[in-house]
Parts: structure tokens; C-alpha cells; sequence
């Protein structure tokens, strides 16, 4: 006999009434979760995930409202409960962890208080079980000295620590049912790793379910046993989280997952589905999917498809349905030929062998000291951030440098000095071969400063709201003075947006109206206008989706192949730089821990650093690879550790890596920082 | 949005403003319609008083002893020429409040766009340029904002007058005037326009424009300066409304505009003296229309700050 | 916490400072000096006499230290107006103003906060927009207009209450205190009610929005997700986090309540301090116009002072804070 799901949501309908008309966020979207399992809900933004998330605790704001649909929780109708009752389900029956831990605490009461004051609201002990049973909590997300944590107060604890006081709230009441919003977006890699671990061991010890609701994958991968994906507030498919990955049925699917980067594989262009998930006033008739999809026919754009069985997933495809089936196989076999990255022929050789770039003994330090009064009653030291700390490297011309690196370890730093916008403490930066490591310097030598560009990470905040695109593109053109009269920039300008993409006539509208995709574009056409041979790119797809990111991943090799261009990227995302750069720099508080072509750093990474970022990779391919457990915090560089600066976190440490600073040395073509290498102590290491 | 049209010109721009979010909150909200076209009423009555008011109150030839206490038209012993009454030298009251209302709202404007431009000017170096400039105009602002406006007004004032010495009458006075209030205003446009600037500053197209190599200035008029004047708007209008009752309140307790070119707020003091005996209507009535005035601009504020307000959309 | 006390009180002397150098350069140069110290009559023979015997030829920042000297002990000078001394003058004085401020603002906290609460919590009911709408009023209108509308309903139409002064007053050894009689209590009603009225409205639009903000925040959302109470998340929660930046703002905004009791006296003839400063702007009457000046700054200092530490004392982040980033950085 089969139980009786956990959570039942049948035909729910999410609707926003605004002056415009009503607006619908998630469209009869049903769904199961059973007992001890996590169901990952996957989509890209827009996509009514977290929507979906909000309505089945009963936290949807006015004038957001479920119009039609049901949630059942283990049989019992709960979305038309009066509001005192689904108050003592929230907590007790379904919890809910959001997306920032810097925000979900508050910062006025100490942790354990938060902690006694929810268990005291649901469960019947005394305050000193309580306080018990809270301490014990602590401990068991992980946080060591419990019972002295206890009374801290939450801007007292690393990112990190405060997500796991976050999973300690919502599992306190011992609820059933967790509903899980984006809880590792915006943690380093590392610590994500380890939040994940963490959140699945505890659930499947408590026996709680889970809705993670993400747009990675491969924390999916990791961590769901079946997967739901999202597309303009419908399912399009559902199954067992292999299933799904590796034989992907929805169109979307297939391309979703194309898309994605991995280290596993080397790709030349990823594969690309073009145009963005429409805004909810925009929602295509019929299959949300279909403008967008290379196998649509009539009916897609007609009606609205159902879920069907296709294999052991269920889809909501017309491919699937009857007198179509037929079409199925051999179509969506093309359509993953087609769809899939294209794989490399031969990667490359790292463009010429002249380099266009050199930094050495590159530092910026920057004085973060209380004043001198307080110094001096409350006896604290100077506190410097290091924030580069020695850094030499360089990039040849034509060649993708890639630098990669957790929160703090100063890659965007060194981007900014390199491009000018922040000055040196020590070292230099040579252009070919000229030194331009300081203002004067630079403003000597125009022609070689003009020559770098940057892009950005946000595509919000890289485009000044009130300027028209056109202006924006054509700025760099006017302060070099490469176009002068009005014909002249308006015919550049019109050439550089068809460039990236876009049509000419988007001059004349304001960044607001594109979306985070298109501004990227925009932001691309912007430094293109400057004629430049080297561009920085400062995190240019963090902030997009996955089949966005694609887009642009492609266009910037294309306009690299095109333009003869070198570039530096940086990222904290491996798998992108993996597939885009051709040699790649790790750095860790400030320091160059390790230099290598692209493939021998990822086939054999040398540094026990870069060995812990890989392992905290989520597997996508589902490998079940072994991994060797992350360890700590990402530290402050402010006044960093004596020695070696990862000694506290490494496995391998020695009292030589506590006192010494490794210099770094050359092994089998990777440059890399670390005692231990240089002695030959450390053991081989596995791909995969 | 699907609704907006795009087309060129003016008439697409006055579309796109109509349609815009900020006039669709205008059109909805009655009572803001109301303040809007009541604010715009006092403004226009100012700018063409000499052609709006029946008389003309401070032109000697046509004022008489005789036309003195005359009451409201309605009421027993009033006369028809002077609608709301005369006061204690004839001036009929109606005239006398929109000459009035125009010393007002001057003496309000002309304070409001000084401390504007002296306070964002200082706001946006102070923002930009921050360090050691930064520190000093803050540290004034701050020493400034731990007293009263009004306090620091009368103070300046008392001042001023004591350097140039007891019977500041004339047009000096509303130098006087217009330089206390100014000065006891200006912080709180530096301190928005600053905080904002900070904002801003490290905002990527800010960046993006030192990377393409623009200079401080150009950044700070062309790139910064747009992008922070949406809430120099809203505390504008405020500070406007508070600018006409500051002006007010100086001249009621004497130390404001010169007698001889009354505002509402010294019509509304020499009227105190006859509430007693019966003539009510010499400080009521001016005294209703400053409270009219400060009430529409305050609505307007008030609307204009939560239309603005990013969050509550 | 102890640089930062340091910190703060240097800065108070400084600002202090800085008053009395305004303060200082109205008694020096803009009067007669002479005339600020021994008053109007006296022969011209004396005048000399005084000038040297006074160091008013010695440089000005010696006669700056001896005027700060001066005013630590007190001696502000004499009134021109009143030909007294002006310590005298500012001791009668300064009950009647300290009376009316303190009841003032304990009427603006006890009415204000609430209903700040109130219309914060229940922001669609009727009475919320009654109370926004006669908050806008009370913003909006110059606290001298709301007196005189006050006097023309209830002292000349009605006949209720006094339209000037402090009525009968009792004195209890240098106080004198008006609360003790029935005309003086009457006397009391209209003034405290118009110096109220504005910071109470000011009060509550500021309270209401601190409200608003942090009903927003994703750890109030967090705390409704954990099936907290809604008693406990208004009133544990929300509450808390609104009067933490409310109380200091609150400390200064009551402190204004001295300012503004300036416009309140002179509509009411309160024979407060108020009155005698804007008497004494009007007749140019220096000595009292420089005293009321260093008075009124120190006061202001001390409120300031004693609302950044109550920031310090109630805030965590600021408390625990400084120990933590002392030592190690948080793990």
C-alpha cells in the first residue's frame, strides 16, 4: 500500500492583480513530496520556484493571492486555513529557510534566545529544556563551543556559521516539511559544500522532507532525489533526479542543461537557447516554452500541454502526448545533437607566446584601523586588509587568463588595479612591457591605458539608469576621440550593438527596459566602442542565469576569435572558468596559490586549496565521487595568518607552513605556492 | 511594460509621463489632486497678485481710516468691496493675504534654492571626494543638526541684526530672512545628497565611466548628479513648507520680514493684538491661509516621497 | 566604549567651545563691553578706569579665556533693558521654560509613541487615517498658529482658560512651580498643548514608519516563517528593533522642545526664557542675548551627549561589536 504523500499541491494557481492586469506567477502547477524526501524544484528567475515556495507556507504578501489550486498536508487542506491555524503549522509542521543569512537573523537578540523563543512557541518544555535542547541544536549544525555561542549575538558569526543557525531555527519545532529558498546562493563554494552536507544528513536523520528550491544544478545533483523544473510558472518536467540530468526530455531541459558548464567535459561553445524566460505580463499562449523552442509546431502555440509519462519522468510537452509520440525520439535525438555543446576540436594553443600583461609583486593593502583613541584605550593593534598580497602572473596577448577565488581572496582587487581604478602599495604592472603601475604613469602613456577595458559584474549597477543606451555605448568612443561627429558615432554605435546582439534602434531605449542578459550585452558593446585589446571582465556572468550565462559565454569567445582580444576572467564559478579560459590563476587571501594551463590545473591540481575547491564542487554528473572534507571558514584578510596563509585550514600543514611564506616553484608546468608540494608530501589526487 | 508607447518626441514624452507610475499615484490619490491644484492656485495668485487682488493694500492713495474694522462681507456691517474684512488702517484683508502669500512663498522659494544648490553642491564633494573634505563638512553638519532649525534661524538672525544694528527694516531684512533659513536648511540636502552620492559612487557605471577615463567633474554633473535628485525632490517640497512656516513663525515674533511688506505670518501678529476685542477676522483669515498653504505643499511632499520610494512599489 | 565616551565628550567641549566664541564676539564687539558689564550710567571717567583695570586692551584670546572663565562662574553681565544682573533674570526665569518643556514632552512620548504603534499595526482602519490625516495637520501648521487658534476657542470665545501668563505660582525655595494651583494649572493646559502637539505628531509619523520599515525586513518574514506569535513578533521583535534608532532620535527632537518653547511663550506671554530671548533680540539687548546663546548650546550638548550613549548602551552591534573585531574575527 502506498502512504499517503506528505504535501499535496493540486492545480495551484498564484495570481497578482496589478494596474496593469492580473499577473500570473505560478499556473496549475501540482506536485507530490513524499516522507524523508527532497524534491528539487529547479528554474531559472521568473520562473515561480520560490512563488510556488511562499504560497504552500501561507506567506504570500497582498495583493498576491492563491486564486485557485489546493495544498494538502499529509491529507488536511491547509492553504484556506484562518490565520492563527496555519500559524502553528508554520514552524511545527513546515519550516522554511531563506536565501540570506545575513538578513534572516535579528540582529538584536543573541542566537539562543531566537532559538528558545521557537521551540517555547511549539513544543511543551520548560525554558531550561529548552535552552538545552537549543544548545544542543548549535552543536549539531556544527558550531562549535555551543553552549558559550549560545549567547552571541548574530553579527558575531561568519556568513557560514549564521546559515547554520538559520537551518538550526527551522529545524528546532521539528517540523515535517522543510521548504528550502536558494539556502547556499550566497555562500562561497566551500561553505555551500558544506551547508549542503549539512542540510542532508540532518533531514534524512530527522526524517524531514525537503523542497529545495534552487537554480543550480548541481547542488540538485547532489542533494535531491527527484527534481521538478520550472518554466514561466508551470512544471515542465519532473522525475528522479538522474533521470532527469543525464535524459533530459523537455526541450528546455535538454538545452538547460547544455548550457551548463562543467569541468568534466571541454566544450567549445555551450550549447545556447536563445532569448529569456518571458516577463510575467509577456507569457506566451499555449506552452510558455514554445517561442523559444527549436521543436515547436502548431499546437504548441495553442494549448497548454498537460504532464504525461515519457519514460520514467513526466513531462508537459506536446512531443509526448498521443499522436505525437512518434515524433519523440528521433526529433529530441536531433535536438540534443543539436543543442549540445559543441565539443572541442582541440583547444586552442594559449593564444601567442608574447605576453601583453604583467603584474609582479603586486600588493594593496588597505588600512581599516579603529582611531587612534581607540587604539590606544582598548589596546587593539593596526588593522590592515591585505587584500593582494604579492601576486605575479602574467597573460599573453590573445589568451584567456582566468582567475579564480573564493570571497576575499582579492581577484576583483587585482582587477581594479590593473585597469586603474585603484592604486598600488607595492609591485607593478607592465603593459607591453611599459610600466603602468601608477596614476602618473598612466595618465603619461594614454595610448596604452586606452587600450584595457572593463565589464562588470551587475548588470543593473554597470549602466547609468537615466542615460540612453546609445549614449552609454558610445561614451568610451567620445573620450578617446575615435568618432566626432554625430553620423559618425551614430553609425558605430548602430554597428557595435548588432555586434552583441542587439538592434541598432535599442539606442534610443533607457537600460531599464532590457533584461540582465541584454545589459551584459550592452555593457560588452560599451567597452568594444573604446577599440580596446584587452578587457577585464570582473564576474560578467555571475548574476545571470544559466542559459543567459551561455549566451554570453559565446559571444565573448566569438568576439575573442573575431577581435583578436585578450581576457582576464575572473569568477568564483570553476566551471566557467574552466570552459572559457586557457590558462588559470587560483588566488587565496591575496596570494597566487597556483598557475597552470587550464586542463593540467583541473586533471592535476597541485595546490591543497585548489584540491578543496574542486572536491567542494557540486557533482553534477553524479559521479558519486568521494570527497575530502572542507574544512573551516573562508578567513578575513584583515592581519591574515602568519606563514602560509591556508596553514589553518590545510590537512597537511607542518610548523614550516605556520612560520614560512611558501614561495612558489615550478612543477611539471603548473607554478605553484606551497611547502608541502615542494617537498613532495602530498598524495596523488583523483578526477572524478 | 506593454502599455508604454514608445514613440518620439513630445507628445510620446507626455505620454510616457502620464502613463508614467509617479502621475498614475498622482491621479488616483483625491486628496493629493487637491493639494496639487491648490498649491498651484496660492502660486499663481502670488506671481499675478497686483492683477488678482481687488486692491491694491499698500498703495496710500486709496486706503482710508474710514474702511478700518470693517467685518467679513457676510457679516452684519460688512461691505461688499472688502470680502474678508479690512484690518486697523483699511487695508482690505483679501489683498492684504495674497500680497502676503507672495512674500511667503517668495521669501520660501528663494530660501529652498539657495540651501538646494549650496546643499548639494557640498553633499555631492562631500559624497565623491570623501576623505578629509568629507570630515569637515560633516563635522559642521552634524555640530548644526544637534540644535533646532528654528533655533539656528533665530540665531543667525539676531546676529545679523546685531551687526548691522537695531531697526533692520527695509530690503535688508529679507536678506536677513532668507539667509537664516537658508543656512538652517542646507544640511539636510548635503546629508541626503551625500548619502545617496556614497551610494552611487560605488555603483559599476561609476567605475565604468573612470575606467573610459572622465574626470571628477564630468562624473559628479553628468553621471552622479541625475541619479541623486529624486529625493532632493521629495525633501524640496518638505523643506518648502517648512521654509513658509519658518518665514512665518520669524516675522510673527518680529524678527522676520520688514513691517512695511507684510507676510502672512506678520499679518497674522499685528491681527493677535485686535483678537481680543472682536475684529477676529484680521488674524483668522491669514491665518487659514497659511495653514492651507502649509498643508497642500505638505501633501505633496507626502505623496511624492512614498511615489518615489522604491520599496513600496 | 571608553574612546568612544572620550571621543564624544571632547567633541562636546569643542562644540562648546565654539559657542562661546560666538557668544564671546557678540559681547565684545558688537555692544560696549563696558557697558555689558556696569550698564548704561556711568560717567565716562569710570568707563577709562574700567577699560584697563578690565584687560579690555589685552589680546583677544586672553579675554576670551577670562570670558569663559566669566561664564563657568556665572557672571553673564548686566541687561541693558533691565539694568540687572543677568544670571538674576535667567535664575527667575528658567523654571517657568524647564515646567512647560517637561510636561510638553511627556505629553508628546506618552501619546505619541502609541498611537505611532497603532497606526503602524493597523494601517486600513479608520482610525489610523483619522490620526494620519490630524497628524498631517499638526506637521503642517506653525505651532504659533495652533496657539492662537487654541486661545481664540477657549480663552476668548469660551472663556475657559487664561490666554496669558503662568497664574498663580508657588515657590519652593528657587523653583517656582505653577502645578500647585488651580489658575496656574489652567494656565499650563493651552501652552503644553501647543508645544506638545508638534513633536507628538512628529513622533508618531516617525515611530510609524521605523515600524513599517522593519515589518519589511526578511527577519521579521523569517519570524513568521518559525510560527512566532504575532504578539511576539510586533511587540517582541518588530518593537524592539523600531525604538532602538527611534530613542535617539526621540532624545533630540524633545530636546527641540526648548527651542520651540521660544514661539509658545511669546504667543502665550509665558514669562520663560523664551520670552526673554526674543524680547532681547528685539531691544538688541546683548549681554542677555549672548547668555541665553552659551545656555541653550550647553543644554543641547548635554542631550546629544546622553543620546549617543544610550545608542551605544542599547544597540549590540555597537557594544559587542568593538570586543569581538578587538581580538579575533568571527568564526
Amino acid at each position: 500500500m502506498t502512504e499517503r504523500p506528505l504535501l499535496e499541491v493540486r492545480n495551484l494557481r498564484v495570481e497578482f492583480p496589478t494596474r496593469w492586469g492580473t499577473l500570473v506567477a505560478v499556473d496549475d502547477l501540482s506536485l507530490t513530496i513524499e516522507r524523508g524526501e527532497v524534491l528539487g524544484v529547479v528554474g531559472e528567475s521568473g520562473a515561480g520556484k520560490s512563488m510556488t515556495g511562499t504560497a504552500i507556507i501561507g506567506l504570500l504578501e497582498p495583493p498576491g493571492r492563491i486564486a485557485k489550486g489546493e495544498i494538502l498536508l499529509d491529507g488536511r487542506r491547509i492553504d484556506n486555513l484562518p490565520y492563527e491555524d496555519m500559524r502553528k503549522i508554520r514552524g511545527r509542521q513546515i519550516g522554511a529557510i531563506f536565501q540570506d543569512p545575513l538578513t534572516s537573523l535579528n540582529p538584536l537578540y543573541t542566537v539562543g534566545r531566537q532559538l528558545v523563543e521557537t521551540i517555547l512557541t511549539h513544543l511543551p518544555l520548560t525554558p531550561a529544556q529548552a535552552r538545552k535542547r537549543a544548545v544542543e541544536l548549535l552543536g549539531e549544525v556544527g558550531i562549535p563551543n555551543p553552549a558559550e555561542r549560545f549567547d552571541h549575538y548574530p553579527h558575531q558569526f561568519s556568513g557560514g556559521m549564521r546559515q547554520r543557525v538559520v537551518i538550526a531555527l527551522a529545524l528546532c519545532a521539528e517540523p515535517r516539511l522543510i521548504i528550502a529558498d536558494e539556502p547556499t546562493t550566497a555562500l562561497d563554494v566551500s561553505i555551500q559544500a558544506q551547508i549542503i552536507t549539512l542540510l542532508k544528513h540532518l533531514c534524512a536523520d530527522y526524517g524531514t522532507s525537503v523542497m529545495l528550491i534552487t537554480h543550480d544544478m548541481g547542488v540538485i545533483a547532489e542533494t535531491a532525489d527527484r527534481v521538478a523544473v520550472m518554466y514561466a510558472g508551470r512544471i515542465g518536467e519532473i522525475g528522479l533526479v538522474a533521470d532527469v540530468i543525464h535524459r533530459p526530455r523537455f526541450p528546455y531541459t535538454v538545452g538547460l542543461m547544455g548550457s551548463i558548464p562543467t569541468i568534466g567535459e571541454e566544450v567549445e561553445r555551450l550549447a545556447q537557447i536563445d532569448g529569456s524566460m518571458p516577463r510575467l505580463n509577456e507569457i506566451p499562449t499555449g506552452c510558455g516554452y514554445h517561442p523559444r523552442c527549436q521543436l515547436a509546431f502548431d499546437r504548441c502555440a495553442v494549448a497548454r500541454p498537460e504532464l504525461t509519462p515519457a519514460g520514467s519522468s513526466r513531462v508537459a510537452c506536446w512531443l509526448y502526448h498521443g499522436d505525437d509520440h512518434d515524433h519523440s525520439p528521433a526529433a529530441l535525438a536531433s535536438l540534443i545533437h543539436r543543442q549540445s555543446a559543441t565539443p572541442a576540436v582541440a583547444r586552442a594553443e594559449a593564444g601567442t607566446a608574447e605576453p601583453l600583461v604583467e603584474v609582479a609583486g603586486l600588493r594593496r593593502y588597505f588600512d581599516v584601523s579603529p582611531p587612534w583613541l581607540n587604539r590606544v584605550l582598548e589596546r587593539t593593534g593596526r588593522r590592515i586588509v591585505h587584500a593582494v598580497d604579492g601576486v605575479d602572473f602574467s597573460i599573453n596577448r590573445g589568451e584567456t587568463f582566468g582567475l579564480v577565488g573564493e570571497s576575499g581572496c582579492g581577484k576583483s582587487t587585482i582587477a581594479r588595479q590593473i585597469v586603474g581604478l585603484y592604486g598600488l602599495t607595492a609591485g607593478s604592472i607592465t603593459y607591453q612591457g611599459v610600466s603602468l603601475s601608477s596614476r602618473r604613469e598612466r595618465a603619461h602613456d594614454r595610448s596604452r591605458q586606452e587600450k584595457m577595458q572593463m565589464i562588470f559584474q551587475d548588470p543593473h549597477a554597470s549602466l547609468n539608469p537615466r542615460w540612453r543606451v546609445a549614449d552609454i555605448v558610445a561614451e568610451p568612443m567620445l573620450a578617446r576621440g575615435l568618432a566626432t561627429s554625430g553620423d559618425e558615432v551614430r553609425e558605430r554605435v548602430g554597428a557595435l550593438l548588432r555586434q552583441v546582439g542587439l538592434s541598432p534602434a535599442d539606442g534610443r531605449k533607457f537600460p531599464h527596459e532590457f533584461s540582465g542578459g541584454q545589459r551584459q550585452r550592452i555593457s560588452i558593446a560599451r567597452a568594444l566602442g573604446g577599440e580596446p585589446e584587452f578587457l577585464v571582465c570582473d564576474e560578467p556572468t555571475s548574476a545571470l542565469d544559466v542559459s543567459v550565462q551561455a549566451q554570453i559565454l559565446n559571444l565573448m569567445v566569438d568576439l575573442q576569435r573575431r577581435l583578436g582580444l585578450t581576457y582576464l576572467f575572473i569568477s568564483h564559478d570553476l566551471a566557467v572558468v574552466h570552459h572559457i579560459s586557457a590558462t588559470v590563476g587560483v588566488m587565496y587571501l591575496g596570494r597566487l596559490v597556483e598557475w597552470a594551463e587550464t586542463r593540467r590545473l583541473f586533471n592535476r591540481p597541485r595546490h591543497p586549496y585548489t584540491r578543496m575547491l574542486l572536491d567542494a564542487v557540486p557533482d553534477l554528473s553524479m559521479t558519486g565521487k568521494r570527497r575530502t572534507p572542507v574544512a573551516g571558514e573562508v578567513p578575513s584578510p584583515i592581519n591574515p595568518p602568519p606563514g602560509c596563509a591556508f596553514h589553518p585550514r590545510c590537512p597537511f600543514v607542518t610548523e614550516r607552513c605556520r612560520s614560512e611564506i611558501p614561495v612558489a616553484i615550478e612543477i611539471a608546468g603548473s607554478r605553484v605556492a606551497c611547502h608541502a608540494v615542494e617537498e613532495t608530501r602530498l598524495p596523488d589526487w583523483h578526477a572524478a | 511594460m506593454t502599455a508604454v508607447t514608445r514613440e518620439n518626441g513630445v507628445g510620446g514624452a507626455f505620454r510616457r509621463g502620464w502613463d508614467s507610475d509617479l502621475a498614475y499615484s498622482f491621479r488616483r490619490s483625491k486628496v493629493t489632486m487637491l493639494a496639487g491644484a491648490i498649491t498651484f492656485l496660492f502660486i499663481s495668485a502670488a506671481l499675478f497678485a497686483p492683477w488678482v487682488a481687488p486692491h491694491n493694500p499698500y498703495d496710500m492713495a486709496n486706503v482710508s481710516l474710514l474702511d478700518a474694522f470693517t467685518p467679513p462681507a457676510w457679516e452684519d456691517g460688512g461691505d461688499a468691496r472688502f470680502l474678508l474684512g479690512t484690518d486697523d488702517l483699511g487695508r482690505d484683508v483679501l489683498s492684504t493675504i495674497i500680497y502676503g502669500s507672495r512674500i511667503s512663498l517668495g521669501v520660501g522659494f528663494a530660501s529652498v534654492l539657495i540651501a538646494a544648490t549650496l546643499g548639494i553642491s557640498l553633499g555631492l564633494i562631500s559624497g565623491y571626494v570623501g576623505g578629509k573634505t568629507d570630515a569637515i563638512i560633516m563635522r559642521i553638519a552634524e555640530v548644526q543638526l544637534s540644535f533646532p532649525d528654528i533655533l539656528i534661524a533665530l540665531l543667525i538672525d539676531g546676529t545679523l541684526r546685531s551687526f548691522i544694528g537695531p531697526g533692520t527694516h527695509g530690503n535688508i531684512a529679507f536678506v536677513v530672512v532668507i539667509s537664516a533659513i537658508s543656512l538652517a536648511y542646507w544640511v539636510q540636502y548635503a546629508r541626503t545628497v551625500r548619502g545617496a552620492t556614497m551610494v552611487e559612487k560605488n555603483k559599476e557605471y561609476i567605475q565604468a565611466a573612470r575606467v573610459i577615463g572622465r574626470s571628477s567633474i564630468y562624473i559628479m554633473l553628468r553621471h552622479l548628479l541625475p541619479n541623486v535628485m529624486g529625493p532632493v525632490l521629495v525633501i524640496a517640497t518638505i523643506s518648502l513648507a517648512l521654509a513658509i512656516v519658518t518665514e512665518a513663525t520669524l516675522s510673527f515674533l518680529g524678527v522676520g520680514v520688514p513691517p512695511t511688506q507684510p507676510s502672512l505670518g506678520t499679518l497674522i501678529r499685528v491681527g493677535n493684538d485686535f483678537l481680543f476685542s472682536g475684529e477676529w477676522w484680521i488674524t483668522i483669515f491669514p491665518g487659514a491661509a497659511l495653514a492651507i498653504m502649509g498643508l497642500s505643499v505638505n501633501l505633496l511632499g507626502d505623496w511624492l516621497r512614498d511615489a518615489l520610494n522604491p520599496k513600496l512599489r | 566604549m571608553l574612546a568612544f565616551i572620550f571621543r564624544r565628550i571632547l567633541q562636546s567641549i569643542v562644540v562648546m567651545l565654539g559657542v562661546a566664541l560666538v557668544s564671546f564676539s557678540l559681547f565684545t564687539y558688537v555692544g560696549d563691553p563696558i557697558t555689558n558689564l556696569v550698564g548704561i550710567q556711568s560717567s565716562d571717567e569710570q568707563r577709562a578706569q574700567l577699560r584697563e583695570s578690565l584687560g579690555l586692551d589685552d589680546p583677544v584670546l586672553v579675554q576670551f579665556a577670562r570670558f569663559v572663565g566669566r561664564a563657568a562662574r556665572l557672571e553673564f553681565g548686566i541687561s541693558y533693558q533691565q539694568k540687572r544682573k543677568v544670571v538674576d533674570i535667567i535664575a527667575e526665569r528658567l523654571p517657568a521654560t524647564l515646567e512647560l518643556s517637561m510636561l510638553s514632552a511627556l505629553l508628546a512620548l506618552t501619546l505619541g509613541v502609541p498611537m505611532g504603534i497603532y497606526t503602524a499595526l493597523h494601517r486600513d482602519s479608520w482610525f489610523s487615517h483619522l490620526l494620519l490625516s490630524l497628524s498631517l495637520i499638526g506637521v503642517s501648521l506653525p505651532t504659533f498658529l495652533i496657539g492662537i487658534t487654541l486661545i481664540y476657542i477657549f480663552a476668548v470665545q469660551l472663556n475657559m482658560l487664561p490666554s496669558f501668563g503662568r497664574g498663580e505660582v508657588v515657590h519652593l525655595g528657587f523653583w517656582s512651580t505653577g502645578l500647585l494651583t488651580a489658575s496656574g494649572l489652567k494656565a499650563t493646559i493651552m501652552p503644553a498643548i501647543t508645544l506638545a502637539l508638534f513633536q507628538m505628531t512628529l513622533i508618531m509619523r516617525l515611530v510609524r514608519a521605523e515600524m513599517l520599515e522593519v515589518l519589511r525586513t526578511d527577519y521579521i518574514k523569517f519570524a513568521r516563517a518559525r510560527g512566532l506569535t504575532n504578539r511576539s513578533i510586533r511587540f517582541g521583535h518588530a518593537l524592539k528593533n523600531t525604538l532602538v534608532p527611534v530613542i535617539t532620535i526621540t532624545g533630540l527632537q524633545l530636546g527641540s522642545i526648548m527651542a520651540f518653547a521660544i514661539i509658545t511663550e511669546t504667543v502665550f506671554q509665558w514669562p520663560g526664557l523664551g520670552l526673554m530671548f526674543i524680547q532681547a533680540i528685539n531691544e538688541v539687548d546683548i549681554p542677555v542675548m549672548s547668555a541665553y546663546l552659551l545656555l541653550i548650546a550647553c543644554f543641547f550638548v548635554i542631550i546629544n551627549l546622553i543620546v549617543d550613549l544610550l545608542y551605544f548602551a542599547v544597540d549590540p552591534r555597537l557594544r559587542v561589536g568593538r570586543e569581538a573585531a578587538a581580538g579575533r574575527s568571527p568564526t
